[in-house]
């Protein structure tokens, strides 16, 4: 066999596999969409989205509180993990010593691939307890403790990419600000992090997709309840333009109860459902709702990163 | 020589680790004259152009004795703020490195983290444009990114840049070797009307810039600087062997 056709064959074998992941990406996405369908059939789309009750027993499939907490423990990870991974962020790639930055850059990498499940357990028998030794509540099962493990979650994507477009900001860029005689500090908060802000952001979007599509963790943590809270359904209710501002002032309060996400719920319900039926019909469409909104997500963080590229070019 | 002393170098040595990259430099640079240092690569001459503002202090492991006493006083004194230096002694680098913002904003940003109030900042920034030969070219444009204006109009806006905080000395780490010749052509006219208020040290590997340049010139070599004075006379009639090989092309 001459070497011009050993090329052939190996560029057709290689497009082959690579065509494969792309069409198992579409037959996902066909398979879920179709088991989903069969939901609205029954009901409106509408009563889905916004539906407050989840009974299929009575043929209600509300998944308004399932989207409310997984929405909520997400922005509790975010309020977390953004401000600490950030300055994380900035610490190891302008501040700290080579040294350190040698040693975490692993640790977070190690952290970023540890099962969820593991976080999910830690979660359960430190976070948990604690929270509800220390604020003395019933249970520690909360939409809390939810958001305190998906934020140590995340925390190594938004670290380790932050620092990444932390530390591809052009060195000229600083030397020009520190030779005019701006401070270090001036220097860091005017131009770097603008520079970085594109990828910064791209980071946090990142952590929002994983938060938000995490099961393992949630589903033992969360206490899994799927009442909506009594003050979030009363405020619904009444459809004021108010009701935003009063919902965000309950949500102290409402962080201290158990919640159900989207994926603790398609976990849970999955094995009781009759295959086929419309509560599996519902569990999919769930799944179509988070896939959206991972899909979103992360075309919007290519985009933004690649524009970012572009302009320190 | 004539003209006052701007800055005086006195017994200057640099080390990076155990490397001894400047040996006994002994320099007077003239105030509102241009002082170009000449030199192979690696002789030293923008390490020592690093000292007179202290932006070797960023690099690891760099270690300075002797004196530059900027208008009589040491920049290496302990109590000297390094902030207040760098204000007084600009510098414009090898690659223009406009930040990624608007060329407004490039030319407000020293400025404005120096404390000058949003009012003056319009004039300021008309100022600096104009003294840098650009205002001409982009007084329409203010506001578009300075990453989208040529290699040779980011360098004149860098030296706006430079110039809005109002130094006393001008740095210029061979600022021509990444533009085309009109650019450069342009810079350099320019170096002659900015000598009139300030004092301007230029690094330059080409010789003949030096030449067309400058008032003073240095030839440094493997860390020393071998023979310094004016330009003409430098050019013309050298002292040193080493300076004459190096300026008739025999080696370097």
């Amino acid at each position: 066999m001459n070497n011009q056709k050993k090329e052939e064959i190996v560029k057709h074998t290689l497009f082959i596999f690579s065509t494969t992941a792309s069409l198992l990406l579409i037959l996902i996405i066909v398979f879920l969409f179709n088991e989903a369908g069969r939901l609205f059939t029954e009901i409106s789309i509408l009563d889905f989205l916004l539906g407050t009750e989840w009974n299929p027993g009575k043929g209600l499939y509300g998944a308004f509180p399932f989207m409310f907490f997984s929405l909520i423990v997400t922005a509790g990870a975010l309020l977390i993990a953004i401000p600490l991974g950030v300055s994380c962020a900035i610490f190891l790639a302008e501040i700290a010593p080579s040294w350190a930055r040698d040693i975490t850059r692993p640790v977070i990498e190690l952290l970023a691939g540890i099962p969820s499940i593991i976080y999910g357990l830690f979660g359960l028998v430190i976070i948990v307890r604690f929270v509800k030794i220390t604020l003395e509540l019933a249970t520690g099962e909360t939409l809390l403790v939810g958001s305190i493990i998906l934020a140590i979650m995340i925390l190594p994507i938004i670290i380790s990419i932050s620092q990444d477009s932390i530390e591809s900001v052009p060195g000229s860029f600083k030397k020009g600000s520190l030779a005019m005689g701006a401070t270090e500090w001036q220097t860091l908060r005017k131009i770097i992090i603008p520079a970085a802000l594109p990828g910064i952001f791209a980071g946090v979007i990142l952590g929002v997709g994983r938060a938000i599509g995490e099961t393992m963790a949630v589903v033992l943590v969360l206490g899994n309840s799927e009442n909506l809270p009594h003050l979030v359904k009363q405020l619904l209710g009444e459809q004021a333009a108010g009701n935003v501002i009063q919902i965000i002032n309950q949500i102290p309060e409402i962080m201290l109860k158990p919640g159900e996400a989207l994926t603790s719920a398609i976990l849970l319900e999955m094995g009781p459902a009759e295959v086929g039926g419309i509560h599996y019909s519902a569990l999919f469409a769930m799944g179509v709702l988070l896939f959206i909104i991972t899909f979103i997500l992360s075309v919007s963080s290519n985009i933004i990163l690649s524009k970012s590229q572009i302009n320190l070019k | 020589m004539d003209a006052v002393n701007e800055i005086e170098v006195r017994n200057l040595n640099l080390w990076y680790t155990d490397n001894h990259a400047l040996r006994d430099i002994n320099l007077d640079i003239k105030k509102n004259k241009i002082t170009a240092l000449i030199g192979p690569s690696g002789c030293g001459k923008s390490t020592f152009l690093r000292c007179i503002n202290r932006m070797n202090d960023l690099i690891d492991g760099v270690r300075v004795e002797g004196e530059i006493l900027l208008n009589g006083n040491n920049v290496y004194d302990k109590n000297v703020d390094v902030v207040g230096l760098r204000k007084k002694i600009g510098q414009v680098f090898q690659k223009p490195n406009p930040f990624p913002m608007t060329i407004y904003d490039n030319i407000a940003y020293g400025p404005r983290i120096h404390g000058v109030s949003s009012g003056e900042i319009d004039d300021l920034v008309e100022e600096s444009l104009k003294a840098a030969a650009l205002w001409g070219e982009v007084s329409d444009r203010l506001k578009i990114p300075a990453l989208e204006l040529s290699g040779g109009q980011q360098q004149r806006l860098c030296i706006a840049r430079a110039l809005a905080v109002k130094p006393e000395v001008i740095l210029f780490d061979e600022p021509c070797s990444a533009l085309d010749p009109i650019s450069t052509h342009k810079i350099e006219d320019l170096l002659q009307e900015l000598k009139k208020q300030y004092t301007i040290v230029i690094v330059t590997h080409n010789m003949q810039q030096a030449a067309r340049v400058s008032d003073y010139t240095g030839f440094f070599l493997l860390g020393e600087m071998i023979e310094y004075n004016r330009t003409r006379i430098l050019f013309e009639n050298p002292q040193k062997k080493e300076t004459e090989d190096y300026i008739t092309g025999r080696f370097g």
